[in-house]
């Protein structure tokens, strides 16, 4: 009882601070909280009403819209701050990725800004106070040919340049670490594999809620089951938002709705460079360790890690139509499947427990877009396509940058909603073109 | 999902190159501004609903075709081939 009793003065004091209502984790908290049965764990952020009007509406409570608002808080000092999220916190892609994180790309502009990104990741937890299970277990890229291999040391080099990790792998290296693939597959045989040591996994989920309960304890308020059905726009100005809960005035409002942005987008009267399509991942019964890295297989648009649970987890390519089913069609599922055995026979041994599909914004350079508008104090964020889930930090870290300062974040400066148009500064990792359907 | 082509019958998606939103077939004018042109190569309606597609029976007869379908269900309302020209 006396445990009781100073334990809720301690979650009081807490909230005086402007600390979390939770209060903090700690070691010595679940000590406590283990002797008193677990009786002081409280709701990890507040349920609160929509205010009349705020100075920042972020539409989206995605993990980059959670993001945004932490970083709006953390950064900026700006916490008269809103989330409007139409379901759930969380409740979309970020919870419906496969949750690789990693900082290899090759194109200016986004070579810097997933290399921003990751270091936001190697510090979320002690900034959130939030375990977030992130397991920097390395990604390793693998190649099957000579000119492959210059690519990847070409790309390693580009890594290295901008102040990550790459290591060139040759066949012995690559089997000493993951043995169970076929490096003598007639096709695509294994020559090697660029590593990246500090790219990883974490925990989807706990991205969502580590930083929606950061926000929350800053004072933002996260405002769920609330659609937003209209965006008010006079003489070019934002004015605020139409929502299932009533009107609510912003002088500045963000769409941060990755996988719906043109919806939201055209209640402002845009058409945007977006072509939503499904792409789906697969999740098998929980096995003994066996992939300790994420290992992706490029030439079968395959990629596979193994979960904490022990579940392999693995997706390839989208299903290539556009929809917004958030589940995918049997040809997909084929050819991912067929992936995985080339690359590894022995997973035709597991099964599979289940898939899911999520609605990536695909745009034509497989590029995201982080920009102001036309509409004076609109901002967008979206195009993240298949890979938005290593970028929630940078990606809300640089999104806070635009919305409190109106100039854009460095490391995202190129990610211009006009690059299309101009045809300046596309980054077409893929080298196909700046074309819808070919990414 | 399966298409029923106007010259095939009914066959497997894996059959269709999927090219995308049938406003391709709205081509601008050869004077129109650079606007109206990267507007139409770039931007998109996108719908969460209905929608109309063209699609490209490639492992088939080779013909061109529209197709009216449900980006939210999957349904697939109509498809008609489009005559060049």
């Amino acid at each position: 009882m006396l445990l009781l009793a100073s334990g809720a003065t301690l979650c009081i004091a807490g909230n005086r601070r402007g600390r979390n209502v939770a209060g903090e984790f700690s070691g010595w908290r679940l000590f406590r909280e283990g002797l008193t049965r677990n009786r002081g764990w409280t709701a990890h952020w507040r349920d609160p009403d929509p205010k009349d009007s705020y100075d920042v509406l972020i539409i989206g409570g995605g993990g980059h819209g959670l993001a945004t608002a932490f970083y709006l808080a953390q950064e900026h000092g700006i916490t008269n701050v809103a989330v409007l999220e139409k379901g759930y916190l969380g409740g979309g892609n970020i919870g419906r990725n496969t949750t690789i994180v990693r900082a290899n790309y090759n194109m200016p502009g986004n070579s810097e800004f997933y290399s921003h990104s990751l270091k936001l990741w190697e510090g979320m937890e002690q900034a959130l106070n939030f375990n977030t299970m992130m397991s920097q277990r390395g990604v390793l890229n693998l190649f099957h040919s000579d000119g492959q291999r210059d690519y990847a040391a070409r790309r390693g080099n580009t890594m290295a340049g901008q102040g990550d990790d790459a290591v060139l792998l040759d066949r012995d290296g690559v089997r000493a670490m993951v043995p169970a693939l076929d490096f003598d597959n007639g096709r695509f045989p294994i020559y090697g594999g660029l590593f990246h040591p500090r790219g990883g996994t974490a925990r989807h989920d706990a991205v969502a809620w580590g930083y929606a309960r950061g926000a929350d304890s800053r004072g933002v308020d996260l405002i769920q089951n609330c659609e937003v059905t209209g965006i008010d726009i006079e003489n070019g100005h934002v004015t605020g938002v139409q929502t299932s809960r009533g009107p609510i005035r912003a002088r500045k409002v963000g769409i941060v709705v990755a996988g719906r942005s043109s919806q939201v987008a055209a209640m402002a009267g845009m058409r945007l460079p977006i072509e939503s399509h499904v792409l789906q991942a697969f999740v098998t019964e929980g096995l003994k360790p066996c992939i300790d890295h994420v290992v992706t297989f490029g030439m079968g648009h395959f990629y596979i890690s193994q979960s904490d649970k022990g579940g392999l987890v693995f997706g390839g390519d989208l299903d290539f139509y556009a929809s917004y089913a958030a589940r995918g069609n049997l040809p997909m599922a084929e050819h991912v499947v067929e992936a995985a055995m080339t690359l590894m026979p022995a997973i035709g041994k597991a099964r599979v427990l289940r898939s899911w599909g999520g609605i990536m914004d695909m745009s034509p350079d497989g590029s995201p877009i982080i920009d102001k508008t036309p509409v004076e104090g609109l901002y967008l964020n979206c195009g993240w396509c298949y890979g938005g889930f290593k970028a929630v930090p940078g990606s809300g870290f640089s999104f806070a940058h635009l919305l409190a300062t109106d100039r854009p974040h460095g490391p995202a400066a190129r990610f211009r909603l006009d690059r299309f148009e101009t045809g300046r500064g596309l980054m077409d990792e893929e080298g196909t073109g700046a074309q819808h359907n070919l990414h | 999902m399966r298409l029923t082509c106007p010259l095939c019958g009914e066959r497997d998606r894996r059959e269709f190159y999927y090219q995308g939103a049938a406003e391709a077939l709205q081509r601008p004018d050869p004077q129109a501004p650079a606007q109206v042109w990267s507007d139409w190569v770039h931007l998109r309606d996108n719908p969460a609903g209905r929608t109309r597609d063209l699609w490209f029976h490639e492992a088939g007869c080779g013909a061109w075709l529209a197709v009216e379908r449900d980006t939210v269900t999957h349904e697939i309302f109509s498809v008609e081939r489009i005559d060049a020209g």
